[in-house]
């Protein structure tokens, strides 16, 4: 045994990249709603950025290590502590055997990550390991963690780093974390785009929407000035994807977080671009977001340069996790 | 190439491929068609596809396409470009490849949670209804909502019915339903507001097989009445 949940949080799941190749029977991708969070958590390890990590929600989990290891924690700022001890965000954290992990407030984001140096004994379920929640498949047993859930530790020697009753020690390398308390996302034209009536766009495009509490991660719904579409027409079931913003019947919006359905029939007037997916994945009931418009061109090439930094920051903390393991060995 | 076929994008990763917003059997072949060249170039690029009644939408790997092509102007017009190709070239699936796959139903009033409100608003009677249900084969136009749920057509106009002004909480897996002129199963329990008609023994999900769902975008289904007794024992 080396990871327990002593207590369960609200919503803490088993997540990755996703789960691609299946969206044509209807089985979603699903995976981490920030995915450049998750990634920078297996980042920062030296892992394999397509790792599995915990996706966790506040109220948190507690979860104890039963055995010694390295994790590293990303995304909101939810206060983790180990023995009354805080631990940075984006900075690899050597945890010793018996030491628990609690979060005590939520202070910025909505979505941390936890990843560990130990890969967690689990089995993929149409080659990921994400939990879809809807099939009850994938991830720790298709759900989300309860007390006394175990997960294994494979694949890694064990490590003795820690001597003692020291609780952990904070490695010296790190990411830079941002906060971001105004959000601007930003936007690609979906196919329905042209349904809007020009106020309706000039709306969009320099109104302010609310978040409102019945979000989650199949969808957030936005509060703010009703936008309409010219003549009444209806949609028949079409393709969706994570970031897409449909027009609800009654006026408000709606953006498609990571598990929605594939196929939707409400008016896709717009698609956030994958680069500001992670910044709207830690937006939170009640904060503020507008929209502005990009290209193609500027929204590939923001994607593509976060991905260069993943890949970087993951290089260098494989080079520097080798460097530590030969000292001690 | 058909003039009204638009390219657009869905999400930055995404094309979404557009044969006009209706519901139409001569469009959702062209869709399928496609769907099926595309599978069979297995592009290492294309990580998702998704074929819809008249649209399709394709999603690739930023990362994969830009690696191979460094001038590209950007991804979505290098992948457009290949697509294009695709679109052009309007293979037609021989009726013989169709699967064609019969599914038992059991119209019982136990599962058939609204036949009976059918038969009184359509003015036919639950026997005609079944008769009806089970009298042609319908094509799975899509899969989309759950997994593995087929939106089938079209039914006869004598039992279609619009979906239920509120939704149940719960349908129960297997549920055999009417929206319209469409006719779908629920693969698991789940919300929903289709009018529901009956409900097959068969599983259409099912998580421990490699592949976990019964039903495919093009697939022809027939369905057949089935007793109370058949289903129990099934």
């Amino acid at each position: 045994m080396s990871l327990q949940i002593i207590k369960a949080g609200i919503l803490d799941s088993i997540q990755d990249l996703g789960r691609y190749g299946f969206q044509h029977v209807g089985i979603n991708p699903g995976g981490a709603m920030d995915k450049y969070a998750a990634q920078s958590a297996n980042a920062l390890l030296g892992n394999d950025l397509t790792s599995p990590v915990i996706e966790i929600h506040f109220p948190s989990s507690e979860i104890l290590f039963k055995k010694q290891t390295i994790i590293c924690l990303t995304g909101a700022d939810f206060s983790a502590y180990i023995n009354n001890l805080p631990l940075p965000l984006a900075q690899p954290v050597v945890v010793n055997k018996k030491t628990l992990l609690k979060f005590k407030k939520k202070i910025s984001g909505a979505r941390c990550y936890l990843a560990v140096l130990h890969q967690p004994d689990l089995v993929k379920w149409l080659n990921s390991y994400s939990t879809n929640m809807l099939a009850c498949s994938g991830g720790f047993k298709g759900r989300a963690f309860k007390r006394n859930d175990t997960i294994n530790f494979m694949n890694h020697p064990e490590i003795h780093y820690l001597k003692g009753d020291q609780p952990f020690k904070i490695l010296s390398w790190k990411a830079t974390t941002s906060c971001n308390f105004f959000k601007t996302i930003r936007f690609l034209k979906g196919n329905e785009w042209d349904w809007l009536a020009k106020e309706s766009k000039e709306i969009f495009e320099s109104a302010r929407f609310k978040i409102t509490g019945n979000s989650n991660r199949m969808g957030y719904r936005l509060e703010g000035d009703k936008i309409d579409i010219k003549d009444q027409q209806q949609l028949i079931s079409s393709p969706v994807t994570f970031g897409t913003v449909q027009l609800l019947p009654e006026g408000q919006l709606i953006i498609l977080m990571a598990d929605h359905q594939t196929t939707g029939g409400y008016p896709r007037i717009a698609h956030v671009i994958s680069a500001d997916l992670p910044l709207l994945a830690q937006a939170d009931a009640g904060d503020i977001i507008n929209f502005k418009e990009v290209d193609q061109v500027l929204a590939e090439h923001l994607f593509l340069e976060q991905q260069r930094d993943l890949q970087q920051i993951q290089t260098a903390s494989k080079f520097k996790m080798e460097a530590l393991h030969a000292m001690r060995y | 190439m058909n003039a009204e076929v638009s390219f657009s994008v869905i999400g930055d990763n995404g094309i979404l491929i557009d044969f006009g917003n209706t519901i139409d059997d001569a469009l959702n072949r062209r869709v399928f068609d496609l769907f099926k060249q595309i599978k069979q170039k297995k592009n290492s690029f294309i990580i998702d596809v998704i074929p819809a009644y008249s649209s399709i939408a394709i999603f690739y790997d930023l990362k994969n396409v830009r690696s191979k092509n460094a001038d590209a102007v950007s991804c979505f017009e290098n992948v457009k470009l290949q697509l294009q190709e695709l679109v052009k070239e309007e293979m037609s699936i021989t009726v013989s490849s169709i699967r064609k796959i019969k599914i038992p139903v059991c119209y019982a009033e136990k599962f058939a949670l609204d036949i009976k409100e059918i038969s009184v608003k359509k003015s036919i009677s639950i026997d005609e209804i079944i008769n009806i249900h089970t009298s042609k084969f319908y094509r799975v136009y899509m899969i989309g909502f759950l997994p593995g749920f087929p939106y089938m057509g079209e039914v006869d106009d004598k039992i279609a019915m619009p979906r239920k002004s509120l939704p149940r909480i719960t349908v129960p897996a297997g549920s055999v339903g009417i929206a319209g002129k469409q006719t779908g199963i629920y693969p698991i329990t789940s919300p929903g507001g289709w009018q529901i008609i009956g409900r097959t023994p068969f599983n259409l999900f099912d998580k421990e097989k490699d592949q976990p769902v019964l039903l495919y975008p093009g697939d022809e289904i027939e369905f057949y009445s089935i007793t109370e007794n058949e289903f129990t024992n099934y």
